[in-house]
């Protein structure tokens, strides 16, 4: 044992971190910040180290080249002995690392940790967020798959709309022309040494800085912040009631790191590791590209925007989100802290969540895109050909060979960009089916020159089956007092020229 | 130490600054330089040039089909991200059109569907006509179209460039002048 502290002695006397650690480990925490609310940081801390290590775990294998890097991941997934499992871990561990370090910014946003004097510590956190996403982005790139390409086209078509500079900004994210092998080996300098290097300098800034200023105290309805007396009060608080955080507060932290950890490993054990997906081969165009889970929600938000306001809020919104999120403890610094008092925040904080939320939801099942296969692959539902006609039964046909069913469900398989067609007959008159079919509207393509005249009745005959028994179809008022007062006459021509 | 002393090293530090400032100058001049080469390289339409499709007959009249070409820059570590698509419609005789790939919209691999003469896009639900016009959805405009000529039997297009918004433009004039 006292060699050990002899040991220990030798390297305090010459490192001099002595007094440093002892104030780190002692510094005091106010008793009720001791609280699993508390817990976040530390955890995104602990996830970051995992995501280091097992990225250079992964580096010994990945070759960061256009034309390998697939094969090299294949490699990892079914060669290297667990390989499979690091890969699983790193994937994980970045989903992981992005859902705590939110949860940690809407914690620290609603106890009001990010005004006076903790300013500086929310807005590094801010770019350790935009990092973090980063290095989500940079990752998914680097798992060189068909997602990751066309995500890069993606990114570059959103890098295009930038007015008078756009190219010039399409060829440094590209690194060349088109997406190829210096495109992936940028993004592989960003993800590993960059960004890295970036995160490791602003998490130790923010880790200096939480502690130099201590940890926000737990907020308490009425009891406000004054940049004139907030010092004093919060010494006087952490002296009075509040403890070392060794082992007051830290054993918290711990527990729930384990926790964090072990759900991670357990993930990757499970759920496995994320593709990859087909060859980054450009010319295979059956294929469907999708971002990450934490990117749904942008590309959601892509296919619903009005087209006029999306280059606008591609590159405004951006500048108005981030500017805010700087700017929020200049104009809020002072005041309540109690997330029970400050509505505003809460309100906006839910808003934020359920629109992400929602938009999240809505990419899973992405109604907006038309389902590619579903003309070939959806057979039309057997009741809606039962005692039909042989001309409706000839307009289903057309149905599917024109693809209506892309866009179109009928019988609860197809395309969802637009209508079910299942009451269609209710809601739409022959003329107006007729019309809807030749000349389209409302984001419908016009049909009229791919569709000759029988084909037009057929498909409008079927159409019109479609509707409810218990609900007749759509009739023309006028039409139908026409017919009426035809009635009369001796009635000869096919029931085709009639409709016409 | 006199005053004399303390304006000397003052000095002395200036000019260590200065000196440690001209280094960083003309180091980061090559580094800047270095940075922004593809933006040099493809300066004035360098990325562009004309490359071969194949022969005519291998494009029938009145039909549209995905047509491979490599791209004309490309290294050795590119992998099969140089083998790039397009579609070609030929019209009639040696009247063509050829589209990129690539959505307008945001770049996503867009498929034809010749039995309803519409190309789709999988992730945003752009659509257009065969002639490559919008037809639906949010893309903000129709099909890019590379410019062609006919030589020597063989169907030309001039590439090169992943084109987007802002990289199509220069192509857009291009193909207004070839296909007058």
């Amino acid at each position: 044992m006292s060699r050990l502290k002899a040991i220990a002695d030798w390297f305090g006397e010459r490192l001099k971190i002595g007094p440093a650690v002892r104030e780190t480990v002692t510094h005091p925490v106010p008793r009720k910040s001791a609280s699993w609310f508390y817990v976040f940081g530390s955890a995104a801390l602990t996830v970051f180290i995992l995501q280091i290590f097992t990225g250079i775990m992964l580096a010994l294998i990945y070759v960061p080249s256009a034309g390998q890097a697939w094969e090299s991941l294949q490699y990892l997934n079914h060669g290297v002995t667990l390989g499979w499992y690091l890969r699983a871990v790193h994937g994980w561990g970045s989903n992981f690392m992005v859902a705590i370090v939110l949860i940690h910014m809407v914690q620290v946003a609603l106890f009001g940790a990010y005004k006076f004097p903790r300013e500086l510590t929310w807005i590094v956190g801010v770019f350790l967020l935009l990092m973090t996403l980063g290095m989500a982005f940079t990752g998914q790139v680097l798992r060189f798959d068909q997602d990751a390409y066309w995500g890069l086209g993606i990114g570059a078509s959103i890098c295009g709309r930038v007015p008078f500079i756009g190219a010039w900004v399409v060829h440094l994210l590209l690194g060349g022309p088109i997406i190829a092998g210096d495109t992936l080996s940028r993004f592989f300098a960003l993800h590993v040494f960059v960004i890295p290097g970036l995160l490791i300098g602003f998490v130790s800034l923010h880790l200096l800085m939480v502690l130099k200023l201590g940890i926000n105290e737990w907020p308490m309805p009425g009891r406000l912040v004054r940049r004139s007396t907030y010092l004093q009060e919060y010494s006087e608080l952490t002296h009075k009631d509040g403890m070392p955080f060794v082992p007051g507060a830290v054993w918290k932290d711990m527990i729930f790191t384990s926790i964090i950890i072990a759900s991670v490993l357990a993930c990757a054990a499970i759920f496995g590791p994320y593709g990859p997906s087909g060859q980054p081969d450009p010319t295979i165009v059956q294929t469907v590209p999708k971002p990450d889970f934490f990117f749904e929600w942008l590309y959601a938000l892509l296919a619903l925007l009005p087209p006029q306001m999306e280059t606008p809020a591609l590159l405004i919104g951006p500048v108005v989100i981030i500017g805010f999120l700087i700017l929020l403890p200049f104009f809020a610094g002072e005041g309540e802290k109690s997330w029970k008092r400050r509505p505003i925040a809460v309100v906006t904080i839910l808003l934020t969540a359920v629109a992400l939320g929602t938009l999240t939801h809505l990419a899973s099942y992405t109604p907006w895109s038309p389902v590619m296969d579903a003309w070939s692959g959806d057979p039309v539902p057997v009741q809606y050909l039962k005692g039909r006609s042989p001309l409706e039964r000839v307009g289903s046909a057309v149905f599917q060979e024109k693809q209506c069913r892309n866009c179109h469900s009928i019988g609860g398989s197809g395309g969802q960009r637009g209508p079910a067609l299942d009451s269609v007959a209710v809601r739409m008159t022959h003329a107006q089916l007729v019309r809807q079919v030749v000349q389209g509207g409302g984001n419908m393509p016009a049909y009229g020159k791919q569709l000759n005249p029988a084909e037009v009745a057929a498909l409008v005959a079927f159409l019109e089956t479609l509707h409810p028994p218990n609900q007749p179809p759509a009739r023309d008022a006028a039409h139908q007092m026409s017919t009426e007062l035809e009635r009369p006459k001796p009635q000869t021509a096919n029931p085709v020229q009639a409709q016409k | 130490m006199s005053e004399q002393d303390n304006s000397r090293r003052d000095f002395f530090v200036k000019v260590g600054l200065l000196l440690n400032g001209l280094a960083v100058a003309v180091l980061a001049t090559p580094v800047v330089g270095y940075l922004i080469g593809p933006i040099i390289r493809g300066g004035g339409g360098k990325y562009r040039q004309w490359i071969d499709l194949g022969e005519l007959d291998e494009f029938p009249e009145g039909q549209t089909r995905l047509a491979k070409y490599k791209n004309p820059i490309s290294n050795a570590w590119d992998g099969k991200t140089d083998d790039l698509p397009c579609w070609v419609r030929r019209i009639q005789g040696e009247k063509f059109q050829v589209f990129a790939i690539n959505c307008a919209h945001l770049g996503c691999p867009v498929r034809w569907f010749a039995q309803s003469g519409l190309f789709m896009c999988p992730c945003h639900g752009g659509v257009y006509y065969q002639d490559g016009s919008r037809a639906s959805g949010p893309p903000p405009r129709g099909l890019f179209e590379y410019p062609y000529k006919v030589e020597g039997g063989h169907l030309m297009i001039e590439a090169g460039q992943l084109p987007t918004l802002s990289t199509e433009a220069s192509l857009k004039k291009r193909s207004g002048e070839c296909q007058g």
